[in-house]
C-alpha cells in the first residue's frame, strides 16, 4: 500500500503533537489529583500551626519552615561556589586535560542518585566534619546536588555575553577582572539566578538527602540555629505517608500540595525574573 | 616626529605567521591608513599596537613596537597605561547595554574618577569631540542601543576618548555605515587628528585617499609600500601596490 506525502504528514503531526500532550498530562493529573484531595485541608492553622497528636492533627509549618531554612542555606553555598567555577571555567580556563577533566565531573555529579549524595554528605558533613545532623550539614549537602545545574546554566549564560563587550571593555584598559564583574555579570545575571533558582527548587522538594543529614521526624520546637535539626516538607511528607498509621489522607495530600506549590512558585520566580531580563535585553 | 615605530615585527598564529618583518614609523597627529585585500594581516598589524592579540590563545610576536621610544612588547609592562594611551574602535558600533551617560563614564569610572560631577565633565567633554553632545545632551539616561548605527558609533569614539588616550586605533570604523555616515565619520577622524595620532585599517580605498596622509599597503603580512598617500595612489612604486588599487586583485 503506498500512502501519499499529505496523508503521511498528517501522521507524522498527530504523532508529534500526541507526544507533545503526553507531557501535560501528568502535570495537570498531578495538580488535579493533588487539589482535589489536598485543597480542604489547606487552611490558616494547616500552614502556621505545629503538627498534634502524632502528626496526625495540627499544622505543617515547622516543616515549612525547615524547608526555606535549607533552601536558604543551600543557595548561600551553592551559588558562590557555582558561579564562581562558571566564571573560572568560561573566562579563564584553557582547553586543556583539566578542564575537560572538570567538565566530565560536572556531567557526572548530575547524574548521580540523590540518595547517594545523602550517604556522601552523611559521611562527610555529619559525620567526618563533625556537624551532625543539622541544617548546615543538609544545605551543604544539597549544595553539592545543585552545584551541576548552577555551573551549567551559569556558563551557558556567560558564554552568551558578547565577546565584543568584553574586547572593547579591555581595548578601554580595564583589567580582565574588572570586565567579569562590571560588563560579563551583568549581562548573564538574568541566566545565572534563573538556573540557581531551579537548582533550588529541585532542593526543596528532595527527600533521600536530608535523610541522613538534616531532616527530624518530629522536633518540638523550631530550630535555633543552623547547627539544630529541622523537619522538612518532603521528609514530613514521607513520613507521613509510611511511617505514621491512620493519618488522615487529606493531611497526606495538603502537605504534598504545599511542597508543590512552593517548588511551582518558585519555578515562577525564576520564570518572571527571565521574561523581566529579556524584555531589558535587546543585543 | 614618529609616535610609533614597528621595527622587524613578526606575529605568528601558532605556526601560521600573520606579519612578515614588518618596519613602519607612525607619525604624531598625522591619520594613517593600513590597506590591502582580506587576510593580508592589516587589521593584525593594528590589533598589536595596543596588544589586544594578547587575547587570542597561542599569539607570539618577534621584533618590537617602540610608542614614545618604549617597546610596548617588554616584559613587565604595563597594559591597563598601554590600553589606556592606545584606544581601539572596532568594526561595528558596540557600545554596552547601557545609558549614554554610562557608556561614556565605564573608563573613567574604572579608572577611579567616582565624582559626579567630574564624570559630567568627562562625559560632555567626550560627547563634545565627537559633535553628539548638541543632540543627546538631554537625553543621556536613554538607552545607548537606541541610537542610529552612526550615532553609536561616534559614540564608541566618544567612550573612547574618555580615557584620554594619545593614539586612536580604527579597525573599519565605517564598515556598518551607510554612505552618508561615512562621510561624516570620516570628517570626525580628519579633525579628531589635532589631537590624536590615528591608526586606520580599511577596504575602502576611497576612505584611505580621503581621510590618511601616509598609507602603508600590506600583502600577505608584509607592509609592502608605505608613503604619502597622495603618492601611494597615484604613482605606486610597487607593480603590486599598482594591481591592487586599480582593481586588479583584492
Amino acid at each position: 500500500m503506498k500512502i501519499s506525502p499529505q496523508a503521511k504528514e498528517k501522521i507524522a503531526f498527530l504523532v508529534l503533537g500526541i507526544a507533545t500532550c503526553l507531557v501535560l498530562i501528568p502535570v495537570f493529573v498531578i495538580i488535579f489529583i493533588l487539589m482535589e484531595k489536598g485543597a480542604q485541608a489547606i487552611s490558616w492553622e494547616f500552614l502556621t500551626a505545629k503538627p498534634r497528636m502524632g502528626m496526625r492533627a495540627g499544622g505543617i509549618f515547622p516543616a515549612i519552615v525547615g524547608t526555606v531554612y535549607l533552601v536558604l542555606g543551600t543557595v548561600t553555598a551553592a551559588l558562590p561556589l557555582g558561579l564562581f567555577a562558571a566564571i573560572y571555567l568560561v573566562e579563564y580556563a584553557k582547553g586543556n586535560w583539566l578542564t575537560r577533566m572538570v567538565e566530565v565531573a560536572i556531567v557526572n555529579l548530575a547524574g548521580v542518585p540523590s540518595v547517594v549524595y545523602g550517604l556522601f554528605g552523611m559521611g562527610l558533613f555529619v559525620i567526618f566534619m563533625k556537624l551532625g545532623t543539622s541544617i548546615l550539614a543538609g544545605s551543604l549537602t544539597l549544595a553539592i546536588m545543585i552545584l551541576p545545574v548552577i555551573i551549567t546554566a551559569s556558563r551557558e549564560a556567560l558564554s552568551t555575553v558578547p565577546q565584543s563587550f568584553r574586547e572593547v571593555s579591555r581595548a578601554l584598559g580595564v583589567s580582565k577582572w574588572q570586565t567579569i564583574w562590571h560588563v560579563v555579570l551583568p549581562n548573564a545575571i538574568s541566566g545565572i539566578l534563573t538556573g540557581t533558582i531551579l537548582g533550588v527548587s529541585r532542593a526543596a522538594g528532595e527527600t533521600a538527602p536530608i535523610l541522613f543529614t538534616a531532616a527530624a521526624f518530629y522536633l518540638p520546637k523550631l530550630p535555633q540555629s543552623i547547627f539544630d535539626q529541622c523537619m522538612a516538607l518532603p521528609y514530613h511528607l514521607y513520613v507521613l505517608s509510611t511511617q505514621v498509621p491512620n493519618v488522615n489522607p487529606k493531611i497526606q495530600y495538603g502537605t504534598a500540595l504545599v511542597l508543590v506549590g512552593l517548588v511551582f512558585f518558585t519555578n515562577l520566580v525564576a520564570i518572571i525574573i527571565r521574561a523581566r531580563f529579556r524584555a531589558r535585553k535587546q543585543w | 616626529m614618529n609616535k610609533i615605530d614597528i621595527r622587524n615585527f613578526n606575529l605568528y598564529y601558532g605556526n601560521f605567521q600573520a606579519l612578515i618583518n614588518v618596519n613602519l614609523s607612525i607619525e604624531k597627529r598625522m591619520v594613517t591608513a593600513l590597506i590591502g585585500p582580506s587576510g593580508c594581516g592589516k587589521s593584525t598589524l593594528l590589533r598589536s599596537l595596543n596588544r589586544m592579540n594578547d587575547l587570542i590563545e597561542g599569539v607570539k610576536v618577534s621584533g618590537e613596537v617602540k610608542i614614545d621610544d618604549r617597546n610596548i612588547y617588554e616584559n613587565g609592562l604595563d597594559l591597563i597605561q598601554l590600553r589606556k594611551k592606545v584606544g581601539m574602535v572596532f568594526q561595528r558600533p558596540n557600545p554596552f547595554p547601557l545609558s549614554i551617560f554610562d557608556n561614556i563614564a565605564y573608563g573613567p569610572r574604572l579608572h577611579g574618577i567616582s565624582k559626579k560631577i567630574r564624570l559630567q565633565a568627562e562625559v560632555e567633554h567626550a560627547l563634545e569631540r565627537v559633535h553628539l553632545w548638541d543632540d543627546l545632551k538631554d537625553r543621556l539616561n536613554r538607552y545607548a542601543l537606541n541610537l542610529s548605527l552612526e550615532q553609536q558609533q561616534r559614540l564608541c569614539i566618544a567612550r573612547l576618548l574618555a580615557v584620554t588616550p594619545d593614539v586612536v586605533l580604527m579597525d573599519e570604523p565605517c564598515s556598518a555605515l551607510d554612505p552618508v555616515s561615512t562621510a561624516k565619520v570620516e570628517e570626525l577622524i580628519y579633525e579628531l587628528k589635532k589631537h590624536y595620532t590615528i591608526v586606520i585599517v580599511t577596504h575602502n580605498m576611497q576612505q584611505a585617499a580621503r581621510v590618511s596622509d601616509k598609507t602603508g599597503v600590506m600583502l600577505l603580512g608584509e607592509l609592502i609600500e608605505y608613503g604619502e598617500t597622495a603618492d601611494i595612489f597615484t604613482k605606486p612604486a610597487d607593480k603590486r601596490t599598482e594591481d591592487y588599487i586599480t582593481g586588479r586583485f583584492g
